[in-house]
């Protein structure tokens, strides 16, 4: 078996060229350096193109809601003259129940139009259930592949669910143990069936989330007169910011980009052991960390989603936090929606605390919920695998070990993510991917600001400093 | 249904294979990881009759044949929304009570 992996992993450019649809190596300028502008719009799709393949599939045109409420709340506790206005764009309404439709929506379409005869992709979470619908509706076949369970058979309530859902719109799901392996499998698919690679990562789904950046800032100043002063977006591997961040700019927007994450820092992600005792399988750090200062780990030879491009500020909230305001969405105001999507509502609730009242605060998504998705079932299967789950002041919470629910509003509070040391990261990472004693060149350094959100002379003084270490 | 332990032919079932033995997978996993093997677990059409422990091939979805142990006889899915969290039954009341309160300072 292993031979066979070995096998399968040898060929891997050779499938993957074949199953992206796309030759990914005429973007390449040097070991470090690419053409990400180039990548991005090499296929050839306008964004009212977009627009229009989205209507087509049902994708899109979802509510944006002011959360009148909820910013009440805010402001009862906020200092005078502060407590931002908060909005919400419901994307739960979508037809899978999240913006992931917007990102399986072009990837779907490219594969009918070149010919596939269906899609793979490989996800846990309701990327799975927008392919799987989007490919239902282009009468094209599915195969999910899933990390669903530990060792023990036992598999969160909500990556069952998510499982369910795939299997409802007729996608072939692959459900397996915990494990990195699961990309040499989902490559021996890919050479077993001739599919489209339906990635997370590709131009084709990160330019599919550009619209509701673009849909947001053009409601918005409908609704205010303006677009948002502030943007808030839950992160994972970063296409959620890329693409918001993208579809904003193109609409002229001079928003503040603030990506959030599940804080479950000290959890590994390739441990059969922790894997059932994190309540959140997206939006939290052990993929939001490793993904914006390595982008390039993904399942494409270059990452669409580079979230470090494009995010203003970076917060965490704990588990519990998320929880809390799960529960108070569908109490205060009558949307009850998945836990994950609320990363995001978590932290603009700390951050419109700290902004004046007339800052607009937009939290750019939500996602459904159900049996499994629900925020009861993930604490019931929290305290079911030995996570301690009680009221009390959220920091004392620890990622696998307790879910602390806040006692009062007041003490949701987002945690800053140190920016320049990401950068510093991320630059390092990029270098040791280029072959050792290779000499970064201007085109490079200037990449690298460029991919960092920060300027030459920044990316100069951390070379230096990595070379002095 | 556990209370079903054959299949007939065109039934819908879900079969489980090992796709590698802890000693074939990857290097740099976490221990408990490394120690186990990975599994996967498909469902389709039964190709054959069979007891659940039997070798059975299935055509799956996409009309992959995929040949395993038979676990499964028209599988369901059995999560739920579970009881409430007494840490968060208190919440909506709370907070209604607190907007309430604010707007009617607001409003003096």
């Amino acid at each position: 078996m292993a031979g066979k992996t070995e096998a399968i992993m040898a060929r891997k450019g050779e499938i993957m060229k074949r199953a992206l649809g796309m030759d990914y190596s005429q973007f390449e300028r040097s070991p470090v350096a690419f053409d990400y502008e180039g990548m991005m719009s090499a296929h050839g799709y306008s964004i009212d193109d977009i627009v229009a393949i989205q209507r087509a599939g049902g994708v899109g045109r979802t509510p944006l809601l002011e959360l009148r409420n909820l910013t009440d709340l805010v402001r009862s506790y906020s200092e005078p003259g502060h407590g931002a206005r908060i909005f919400v764009k419901d994307e739960a309404a979508n037809m899978a129940g999240s913006f992931k439709d917007r990102r399986a929506s072009v990837s779907i379409h490219v594969a009918k139009e070149k010919g596939y005869a269906g899609v793979i992709a490989a996800t846990s979470g309701n990327y799975g259930a927008a392919v799987s619908s989007q490919a239902a509706r282009a009468a094209l076949n599915c195969i999910i592949v899933q990390e669903a369970f530990d060792s023990r058979h036992v598999g969160q309530p909500e990556i069952i669910e998510k499982s369910r859902i795939c299997e409802a719109f007729g996608a072939e799901v692959i459900q397996l143990t915990v494990g990195p392996e699961l990309f040499s499998h989902m490559l021996e698919l890919l050479d077993e069936t001739g599919y489209l690679a339906a990635s997370l990562y590709s131009a084709f789904g990160v330019s599919g989330i550009e619209t509701l950046g673009y849909e947001l800032a053009e409601e918005m100043t409908a609704v205010t007169g303006a677009p948002p002063t502030h943007v808030v977006v839950t992160h994972a591997g970063g296409g959620n910011t890329t693409g918001t961040a993208r579809g904003l700019k193109r609409a002229g927007a001079k928003t503040e980009i603030v990506s959030a994450s599940v804080d479950l820092s000290g959890l590994h992600m390739a441990s059969d052991s922790d894997f059932n005792r994190k309540s959140f399988t997206t939006g939290h750090t052990g993929f939001g960390v490793p993904f914006a200062t390595w982008p390039d780990r993904a399942d494409v030879p270059r990452n669409a989603a580079r979230a470090l491009r494009y995010m203003d500020r970076y917060l965490t909230v704990s588990q519990g936090e998320v929880f809390y305001v799960t529960e108070a969405m569908a109490k205060l105001e009558g949307l009850e929606r998945g836990p994950s999507g609320n990363t995001a509502m978590a932290a603009a609730m700390s951050l419109a605390r700290d902004l004046p009242v007339d800052a607009t605060v937009v939290v750019q998504e939500t996602e459904y919920t159900g049996a499994g998705k629900h925020h009861w079932a993930q604490l019931n299967f929290a305290r079911e695998n030995g996570v301690e789950v009680r009221a009390g002041d959220p920091t004392e919470n620890v990622p696998g070990k307790s879910i602390i629910i806040p006692e009062r509003p007041e003490q949701i509070r987002a945690k800053e993510m140190d920016l320049a040391r990401m950068r510093k990261s991320y630059v390092r990472n990029a270098l040791s991917h280029a072959p050792e004693g290779y000499a970064p060149t201007s085109d490079d350094v200037a990449f690298l600001a460029e991919d960092t959100n920060s300027n030459p002379a920044t990316v100069e003084e951390i070379i230096a400093a990595l070379k002095e270490a | 249904m556990a209370d079903i332990t054959r299949c007939s032919v065109g039934d819908w079932v879900e079969v489980e294979r090992v796709l590698l033995e802890p000693a074939d997978r990857s290097t740099n996993l976490p221990e408990e990881t490394a120690a186990q093997p990975l599994r996967m677990w498909v469902k389709g059409f039964a190709r054959s009759a069979a007891s659940l422990g039997d070798e059975v091939t299935v055509e799956t979805m996409t009309g992959r044949s995929v040949t395993g142990m038979l676990t499964d006889v028209n599988p369901g899915y059995m999560h739920t929304f579970g009881r409430p969290t007494p840490e968060l039954t208190h919440v909506g009341r709370d907070l209604r009570d607190r907007v309430a309160a604010y707007r009617a300072k607001a409003g003096e």
